[in-house]
């Protein structure tokens, strides 16, 4: 069967279940075309060939009920993957294989998923455009030179590139939606205890969660149907009614009220932003949506908000890294040298400038001026978004405020980089569901994408907005292969 | 408010990240222009208001105290840089 690696999951979980491809062909395809674009950068750990193996046994045996039949999967290089390297995109965690696995990665096992290999992201999921990881940075697929964003940026390069069918992320600030609108492709960060946490490298444990990407709205949808599951390791997975989210998936929005928040027209938002936002708002009135024009007063302290609290978080989280019980020791004169050799050696720049803020944020004389008042604010922030769902059921918005950057160019100045968060970043800290979905292209032909937030646990809703909403936008994103030789 | 030299070798020792002079300062001036950004907090009154610190509106569940992972020694040193068998290995901590 010709251009396998052009199928969306879909139409691969259709041809398999009627015996038309198997299991082998199809990660035979996903594997040469992962071994031609290695100048993509997307993988840090290939497992190409006991995914062969994985999909002859599945062939032999196939269960053709599962979900995800015998379909190659790379994933995130965040997910702790049984004895598969995990780096986490950093140094620090170089040489270290998993006893254990994640759940989300668990349930996309169970329901027959192979998986292909380990993908690259920003060390720790502290960055925007992949240049962070230890591995190097990633090329977009859409054009050479061009960050895919990030922090899972491996992850939307994959997906975009055709080297996976679909993948997981993990977005804490918009590391799932952000490099989904740079790549053209779909990206769905669920509510906040909607998927496991057990198992995934920690960032900031308060904001983290982890979604699909995929190349369509169907596709994302089937897979959050596999990984959100209520998980005891987890205390604070949130056991709630799940929705077979690709069984009920419709493109029936009519009457379905849509909010605009005036806060989100930020200055010196290039005219392409505001135009695209514009074309939304038209294709959810030609689905029958109602517009409403809402205030998300607080939205310019998101930022601030989000910049002490991922970091105060991440600096306990990352206070673990020790060089004792597992990863990266740099040679020390005592313990103490030991400890502080290790990890400024082992953590990358990015990294430790978030560590040291969230060390100064928490420590003794700042912890009320900073840390309380940024959870304070972001209980403002909250606020904000429970009041506007008194008035409507979903909010749209661009994903970011720009199309893709080029490598290095914003890589030495920190807060420009943080900027690119800035509509992304609210979702996170309210805990909410959001999903980027590609929404036309800039003058240079890069694409964009739109955002649509919805309440919490109301990820079906999303999906079904995004559906109809895709069906009318009709995105074709413009891959050309450049990279393969 | 400015961070100086002096916070930054004192936050360097809270947080065990060894810090050069050249990577000090190259620190100081990144956190300055961060928290000239994260400044903007202040703009908002905020003495009546709750923190909050999870959006998950759930209290911390309990479970029971069971042992559910078994000699599981093995698994747990396995990924130490330096093991001697059934421990991990340190630099000598008492002279």
């Amino acid at each position: 069967m010709s251009d396998i690696t052009k199928q969306s999951l879909s139409e691969l979980v259709r041809n398999i279940k009627n015996k038309k491809v198997s299991s082998e062909e199809i990660t035979k395809e996903f594997v040469n075309r992962s071994e031609k674009s290695k100048e993509l950068n997307a993988y840090i750990t290939e497992d190409y060939s006991s995914a062969l193996d994985k999909a002859k046994k599945f062939d032999q045996k196939p269960n053709l009920n599962l979900k995800l039949p015998g379909i190659p999967i790379a994933v995130k290089d965040l997910f702790c993957t049984k004895d598969i390297r995990t780096t986490a995109g950093s140094k620090i965690l170089n040489n270290f294989a998993p006893t254990y696995e994640s759940t989300v990665t668990q349930n996309i096992w169970n329901e027959g998923a192979i998986l292909l290999g380990k993908l690259n992201c920003d060390e720790f999921a502290m960055g925007s455009s992949n240049e962070t990881s230890f591995f190097g940075n990633v090329q977009n697929p859409i054009n050479k030179n061009l960050v895919p964003g990030g922090s899972s940026g491996g992850s939307a390069s994959a997906v975009a590139g055709q080297l996976t069918p679909i993948t997981i992320g993990t977005d804490t600030g918009g590391s799932i939606r952000q490099p989904a609108s740079f790549t053209g492709i779909v990206g769905l960060k669920p509510t906040y205890g909607s998927c496991s946490r057990y198992g995934i490298v920690a960032f900031a444990s308060s904001l983290d969660q982890a979604g699909p990407m995929a190349q369509n709205v169907k596709d994302c949808a089937l897979l959050q149907e596999v990984i959100s599951t209520y998980d005891s390791k987890d205390s604070t997975s949130i056991n709630f009614k799940r929705n077979e989210y690709s069984k009920e998936l419709t493109n029936n929005i009519k009457g379905k009220k849509i909010g605009i928040p005036k806060e989100y027209r930020v200055d010196g938002m290039p005219k392409e932003i505001e135009d695209l936002w514009q074309k939304g708002i038209n294709y959810a009135k030609d689905c029958g949506a109602q517009i409403i024009d809402i205030s998300l007063p607080h939205t310019s302290y998101a930022l601030p908000t989000y910049y002490i609290v991922a970091p105060a978080e991440a600096s306990s989280n990352l206070a673990r890294y020790d060089g004792v019980k597992y990863g990266f020791r740099a040679k020390g004169e005592n313990l103490i040298d030991m400890y502080e050799k290790t990890r400024s050696e082992g953590f990358g720049a990015e990294v430790q400038r978030r560590i040291m803020i969230g060390t100064y944020v928490l420590s003794s004389g700042y912890y009320d001026a900073y840390y309380l008042k940024a959870q304070k604010v972001r209980k403002l922030i909250k606020n904000d978004f429970d009041e506007a769902y008194k008035k409507v059921d979903a909010i749209l918005t661009p994903s970011t405020p720009s199309a893709a950057f080029k490598i290095g160019e914003k890589k030495d100045d920190p807060v420009s980089m943080y900027l690119n968060d800035i509509f992304t970043v609210p979702v996170n800290l309210a805990g909410l569901p959001g999903i980027s979905i590609p929404a036309g292209h800039d003058s240079k032909g890069y694409p964009l994408g739109l955002q649509i937030i919805g309440k919490a646990f109301d990820e079906q809703n999303i999906l079904n907005i995004a559906y109809a909403m895709e069906e009318k936008i009709d995105f074709k994103n413009k891959i050309t292969d450049w990279w393969i030789k | 408010m400015s961070i100086d030299l002096k916070t930054i070798k004192h936050i360097s020792k809270l947080s065990r990240v060894s810090v050069d002079d050249q990577k000090a300062e190259k620190l100081a001036n990144d956190l300055n222009s961060i928290f000239k950004f994260i400044e903007k907090l202040n703009e908002l009154k905020t003495d009546k208001v709750e923190p909050l610190t999870s959006v998950a509106e759930t209290t911390l569940k309990l479970r029971s105290d069971e042992v559910k992972s078994n000699n599981i020694r093995e698994q747990i040193v396995k990924n130490s840089p330096q093991d001697n068998e059934d421990y991990f290995v340190v630099p000598k901590v008492i002279e």
